[in-house]
C-alpha cells in the first residue's frame, strides 16, 4: 500500500523498451547482407548478370530470410509479419528509384546547356548545332509566362465560383458539378487542345496563337483550382458565417469580406497549384500555339513559345547541342515545378496556424 | 374542473410554417454569378463535346462503326492532291491505348500500394515527412519530362528487360514476339506511364490509409495482432475503395497521356497484343503525329479520334467515382 | 448471482430495485457504497483460474517531457478484480495502457518501471509483445466492433489476428457469448454485421471477442461511460462471473460501480504533476475507512 507521505524519490529517467535494441537492429542488418551475398553467390554461379538479376535476388532472398528468421524465433505469424514489412520497403524503394534517376538525368544533362544568356536571349539568330552558350530560352519563358497568366486570369475566377457554388450556395446541381469537376480533371491534354481547335482555332483564326494555348491550358487548371480552393472553403469554421450573417451582412457581404479573406492563403496555394499543373503541359501548345524562335509578346497572332515546346523542339533536332539544350530547358521546367510546389506547401502549413 | 380527472384541452398540433425570405438584389445577382460559375464545367465539358462530335460527325457517319474497329488509317489522293478514298479507324490506337495503360496499372498500382502502406504504417516521424513530400513532388512532375527521360533512360534498359522476358517466358502468347523487334514496344510505353502514376495512385491510396479509424487499429493490436495481421484485416478492407477509386484515376490519366509516351511508342496500323513487340500506338500519339501534315479531311478523322478518347476517359471516371462512392459506406 | 439469465426480466427488476432503494435510503455515503461492496458474495475459488496476476511494479509514464504518471506499484492478485477510480485526467487510462503495452503507440510515449505477468516483465528486450497482449486482453471506452465482419467473425477475430486454430468454431462463439452475456438476443443473427447491434450489445460483443483468446487478465477502460444503465448492469454482471476464470482490471469514474464489482480498488489523484496512487486495498476498506483525507474527501463526493 502505498501513500505519498513518503520522503522525495529518485525519478528514474523515461525509457523506450520497445524500440528495437541494439541487438535486434544488428539481426535485421545481418539479414539484408546475408541477402546480398546470397544473391552475389547465385549471380556468379548462374549466366544471369548485372545489376538488375542482383537487386532482385537481393529482395527476393531478403523476404525468405526475413520469414524463416521470424519462422525460427517466433512463429509464422511473426515471420509473415517481417517479411511483408521487407516487401512494403521494398515497394517503396521501386517507387523512388524513378524519382532519383529523373532528377538526377536532368541536373546532370541540363546542367551542362545552364548559362547566363540563357534567360536572355532567343534562338532567333541561332541554329542547332550553335554551341551551347548562345541562343536561349527567352522567348519560351515569356511565351509561358504569358499563357499562363491568361490562363490564370479566365482559370481562377471560374475554379473559385465553383467551389463558392459547392460550398457556400450548395446548390441543387451541387453534386453533379462535384462529378462534373471530377470528370474535367480526367480529360486528357490533347483533347482540350483539339477543343480549342475545333471550336476556335478551324472555324475563327486559322493560325496558331498564345491565346488558343492559353485557352486550352485554362481548361486543364480549373478543375485542380476548384478543387484545392473547395478543400479550403470548407475548412473555414461555420462561425466565422455565422457571425457574419448575424451581422446583418447579405450572404455575398459574408463570403466577399469574410470568408474569403479567412481563406486567403489557401486560394493562393489552389492558385500555385493550378499553375504548377499546366506549366508543364505540352500537348495542347503543340497543336495550337506552334513555337517559334523569337519572342512574341503578342498572345493574339503568331505562334508564341512556351518551355515545353522549347524542350519538344530542341530535342527532335538531334544534334547534341540541341539535346543539350533540350535537357537545360527541362531542369529550367523542372526547378519552377520544385519552387512552385514548396511555395504551396509553405503556404499551407503557415495557414494552419490562423 | 368538476370531475376528479383533469382534462387538459386538446389543441391540434399546427403545421410547420414554410419560411421564406426574399433575398436582396445584391444576393440575386451574387447567386446568379456563382452559379454560373459553378455551372461552367458543365458548359465546358459539353462544348468539348459537342465541336468534336460537330466537326467529326463526316468522319464517323461515312466509316460507321468500321471507324473503331478497323485500323487502317490512310488517305489516297491522285496527282493532283484531291482525295479519292480515305479510311479511317482507330483499333489498333485503342487497342494500343488500352494495352499500354493496362500494363501501368498493372505495374503500377503494387509498387503503390506497397507505398502507402509503408508510409502510412511503417514510416515515422521525418522520414515520414519526406516521403510524403517526395512522392506528392513527383506527382506534379510535367509528363514531358517523363517522356523524354523514358527515352533517353529507360528505353535501353526495357530493351533488354524485354529481351529477357521474351527469353525466358516467351511461352506465355503474351510475351511471345513475331520478329525479334523490341525497339518501343508497348511495354516500354506502360513502363513509362507507370512511372507516371505511381506517385497519383500513391498519394490517393496514402491518404485513404491514413484515415483508418484508430479505434479498429487499436482493438485489433489489443487482440494481439502484429503489424500485417492489423493491416490486412483493417486498413486493407476500409482502404478497399479508395485504392481502386485511385487505381482507376491513374488507369484513366495514363490513357489519355501524349508527350509521355509519343517518344517511346512506335505507331502502327495493326492491332498487336504482344506487348514486347515493337508495334502499337495509342490514340492520343496518333492524334499528335498525324495533326501537323493532316489536311481538312483528316484532322476531321482525328478530332472523332479525340471523341472517342474523350468518351473512354470520361467513362473510367464514371467507373471511378462508383466505385469509391459505393465501397465508401459498406464496411467503413 | 452464478450465471445469471440475463434474458430474465424479474432478476433484472429485483437488482434494479435493490439497486435504488440503496441509493434512496442512504444517498451515496461512503457506509452505502460499503455495504454495496460487502453484500458481493465471496466467490468459491475456481479450477479453471488463468494465470498467476499481474504485479506492476514503479511505473512511471510520459508523453515527450511531461511526466504523468509517477510510481504506480499494484500487485494484482489472481482472479481479483480492482478497480481504479479518481478524477479524470490523473493518469488512469494511461496507467492501464501501460499494462498491455498499449501505451507505446503514442510517439512521444516514455515509461519506467516493470510489469511482471507470470514473474516475467513485459517490457524485457526480446518480448514477443503479440503473445503479451493475447493473455492480456483491454476492453476499451467507446465499443469498436469490425464493422466489415458479422458478429461471428469478430467474436473470432482474435483467433483470425493471431491466426489460432481451434478445433470448434461454434462452440467457442457460443462460449464466449454465452460469457458476455450476449448469446441470447444475437444467436439467430451471427450472421449479420456487428454494427447493427446497439451501444450495449456492441461492448458485449467487444468483451465476447476478448475472451475468445482465453486472456489471464482482462483490462477494461471505462467500459460502460458510454452506455445506457440497463446495459451496464448486464456487463457489470458479466465482469462478476469472468474473475472467476481471470483477472480483471477496470478503470471507472462511477464510484458505485467500483463499489458493486470489485474486490480491490486504486485510488488515484493528480495535483497538476504526474499521477499517483494515493491508496490501494479491499473495496470495502477504501469505502467505508478510508487511510488518507484525500480518498475520503473522494469517495463521500467532496469533489471529482
Amino acid at each position: 500500500m502505498m501513500s505519498i507521505n513518503t520522503p522525495e524519490k529518485k525519478i528514474p529517467t523515461p525509457q523506450k523498451p520497445w524500440k528495437p535494441s541494439v541487438a535486434e537492429r544488428s539481426q535485421s542488418i545481418a539479414v539484408g547482407v546475408l541477402a546480398a551475398l546470397a544473391s552475389i553467390a547465385v549471380v556468379a554461379l548462374t549466366p544471369m548478370k548485372g545489376l538488375l538479376p542482383f537487386l532482385i535476388l537481393s529482395g527476393i532472398f531478403a523476404i525468405i530470410i526475413g520469414y524463416l528468421k521470424g519462422l525460427i524465433g517466433r512463429g509464422s505469424t511473426t515471420a509473415k509479419n517481417n517479411s511483408v514489412g521487407v516487401l512494403l520497403g521494398l515497394g517503396m524503394t521501386i517507387a523512388l528509384i524513378p524519382i532519383a534517376s529523373i532528377l538526377h538525368t536532368t541536373i546532370s544533362r541540363g546542367y551542362k546547356g545552364l548559362h547566363w544568356g540563357l534567360w536572355l536571349n532567343d534562338m532567333s539568330l541561332n541554329t542547332s548545332t550553335d554551341p551551347i552558350a548562345e541562343g536561349g530560352l527567352y522567348h519560351a519563358l515569356v511565351g509561358t509566362l504569358i499563357m499562363v497568366s491568361i490562363a490564370l486570369v479566365i482559370a481562377l475566377p471560374l475554379g473559385i465560383l465553383t467551389a463558392i457554388y459547392l460550398t457556400e450556395i450548395k446548390g441543387r446541381f451541387a453534386r453533379p458539378v462535384r462529378f462534373l469537376v471530377q470528370a474535367m480533371s480526367g480529360v486528357p491534354s490533347i483533347v482540350a487542345g483539339l477543343f480549342i481547335m475545333s471550336a476556335i482555332v478551324y472555324p475563327i483564326t486559322k493560325t496558331f496563337s498564345g491565346l488558343m494555348g492559353a485557352l486550352a491550358l485554362s481548361i486543364l487548371m480549373i478543375p485542380t483550382i476548384a478543387r484545392t480552393a473547395e478543400e479550403v472553403l470548407l475548412l473555414i469554421p461555420n462561425d466565422l458565417r455565422e457571425a457574419g450573417v448575424a451581422l446583418g451582412g447579405t450572404q455575398w457581404r459574408t463570403v466577399a469580406m469574410v470568408v474569403l479573406p479567412a481563406a486567403r492563403s489557401g486560394l493562393v496555394t489552389a492558385m500555385i497549384l493550378g499553375i504548377a499543373r499546366v506549366v508543364g503541359e505540352t500537348a495542347p501548345i503543340l497543336l495550337v500555339s506552334g513555337g517559334g524562335d523569337a519572342v512574341n509578346y503578342n498572345p493574339f497572332t503568331g505562334p508564341m513559345g512556351s518551355l515545353p515546346f522549347y524542350v519538344w523542339k530542341s530535342f527532335f533536332f538531334g544534334t547534341e547541342e540541341a539535346t543539350t539544350r533540350g535537357w537545360a530547358g527541362l531542369l529550367v521546367l523542372l526547378s519552377f515545378v520544385i519552387i512552385l510546389f514548396f511555395l504551396a506547401r509553405t503556404l499551407s502549413t503557415k495557414k494552419v496556424k490562423r | 374542473m368538476a370531475t376528479s380527472e383533469i382534462q387538459r384541452e386538446r389543441r391540434p398540433i399546427p403545421a410547420p410554417r414554410t419560411i421564406t425570405t426574399e433575398p436582396r438584389l445584391s444576393d440575386k445577382v451574387f447567386r446568379g454569378v456563382v452559379t454560373a460559375g459553378g455551372l461552367s464545367s458543365l458548359l465546358i465539358l459539353g462544348l468539348i463535346a459537342i465541336f468534336l462530335l460537330y466537326q467529326g460527325y463526316e468522319v464517323l457517319v461515312e466509316e460507321g462503326f468500321s471507324f473503331i474497329t478497323s485500323s487502317a488509317w490512310e488517305v489516297i489522293t491522285d496527282e493532283y492532291g484531291e482525295v479519292q478514298s480515305y479510311s479511317f479507324g482507330i483499333a489498333a490506337m485503342l487497342v494500343g491505348t488500352l494495352l499500354c495503360a493496362l500494363i501501368a496499372v498493372v505495374v503500377a498500382v503494387p509498387i503503390a500500394v506497397a507505398s502507402a502502406l509503408f508510409i502510412t504504417f511503417y514510416a515515422q516521424g521525418k522520414l515520414k515527412a519526406f516521403l510524403v513530400a517526395v512522392i506528392d513532388l513527383m506527382a506534379a512532375f510535367p509528363s514531358i519530362l517523363f517522356g523524354f527521360w523514358g527515352f533517353f533512360i529507360l528505353m535501353p534498359k526495357a530493351e533488354y528487360w524485354a529481351m529477357l522476358l521474351n527469353k525466358y517466358l516467351g511461352w506465355i502468347p503474351l510475351f511471345a514476339v513475331d520478329d525479334r523487334i523490341f525497339t518501343r514496344p508497348p511495354f516500354l510505353a506502360g513502363l513509362v506511364l507507370a512511372t507516371m502514376i505511381i506517385p497519383i495512385t500513391t498519394a490517393i491510396a496514402r491518404e485513404v490509409f491514413d484515415q483508418t479509424p484508430l479505434d479498429r487499429i487499436q482493438a485489433a493490436y489489443a487482440l494481439g495482432a502484429t503489424k500485417w495481421a492489423m493491416i490486412r484485416n483493417v486498413a486493407i478492407p476500409y482502404g478497399r475503395g479508395g485504392v481502386v477509386g485511385g487505381a482507376m484515376l491513374g488507369l484513366g490519366r495514363a490513357m489519355g497521356e501524349t508527350v509521355a509516351v509519343y517518344t517511346v511508342l512506335n505507331i502502327v496500323y495493326q492491332i498487336n497484343w504482344q506487348i514486347l513487340f515493337g508495334a502499337g500506338g495509342n490514340v492520343a500519339s496518333l492524334i499528335l503525329l498525324k495533326f501537323g501534315e493532316a489536311k481538312p479531311l483528316e484532322i476531321k478523322g482525328l478530332m472523332a479520334a479525340g471523341l472517342a478518347l474523350f468518351v473512354l476517359t470520361l467513362l473510367v471516371n464514371f467507373i471511378a467515382d462508383f466505385i469509391v462512392r459505393r465501397t465508401g459506406s459498406k464496411g467503413r | 448471482m452464478s450465471s445469471p439469465d440475463l434474458s430474465a426480466p424479474k432478476q433484472m427488476q429485483e437488482r434494479h430495485t435493490e439497486m435504488t432503494s440503496n441509493q434512496e435510503t442512504s444517498g451515496t455515503s461512503p457506509s452505502s457504497l460499503a455495504s454495496v461492496a460487502a453484500a458481493r458474495t465471496t466467490k468459491a475459488p475456481s479450477a479453471k483460474r488463468l494465470g498467476t496476476g499481474l504485479e506492476a511494479k514503479g511505473i512511471h509514464a510520459w508523453f515527450g517531457t511531461n511526466h504523468v504518471l509517477s510510481d504506480i506499484s499494484i500487485d494484482f492478485a489472481s482472479g481479483s478484480v480492482t478497480a481504479l477510480i479518481g478524477p479524470s485526467g490523473c493518469g488512469k487510462s494511461t496507467f492501464i495502457r501501460t499494462l498491455n503495452r498499449m501505451h507505446e503507440f503514442i510517439p512521444t510515449a516514455a515509461m519506467a518501471g516493470e510489469v511482471l505477468l507470470d514473474g516475467k516483465d513485459i517490457y524485457a528486450p526480446g518480448t514477443d509483445v503479440t503473445k503479451i497482449r493475447l493473455k492480456i486482453g483491454m476492453v476499451f471506452q467507446k465499443p469498436n466492433p469490425f464493422p466489415s465482419m458479422t458478429i461471428g467473425e469478430n467474436v473470432m477475430s482474435g483467433l483470425r489476428l493471431s491466426q489460432l486454430k481451434t478445433s470448434n468454431k461454434d462452440d467457442l462463439i457460443e462460449e464466449c457469448l454465452h460469457r458476455a452475456g450476449l448469446w441470447n438476443e444475437v444467436k439467430d443473427r451471427l450472421d449479420e454485421h456487428g454494427g447493427a447491434l446497439s451501444g450495449g450489445q456492441q461492448q458485449r460483443l467487444c468483451i465476447a471477442r476478448s475472451l475468445a483468446v482465453s486472456p489471464h487478465v482482462l483490462l477494461m477502460d471505462e467500459p460502460c461511460s458510454a452506455l445506457d444503465p440497463g446495459s451496464t448492469l448486464k456487463i457489470e454482471d458479466t465482469i462478476a462471473e469472468l474473475s472467476e476464470t481471470m483477472t480483471i482490471i477496470i478503470v471507472t469514474h462511477n464510484m458505485q460501480q467500483a463499489a458493486r464489482v470489485s474486490d480491490y480498488t486504486a485510488f488515484f489523484l493528480s495535483d497538476g504533476g504526474p499521477g499517483e496512487m494515493v491508496e490501494y486495498g479491499k473495496t470495502s476498506d477504501i469505502f467505508s475507512n478510508p487511510r488518507d483525507k484525500r480518498t475520503e474527501n473522494y469517495v463521500t463526493g467532496r469533489f471529482g
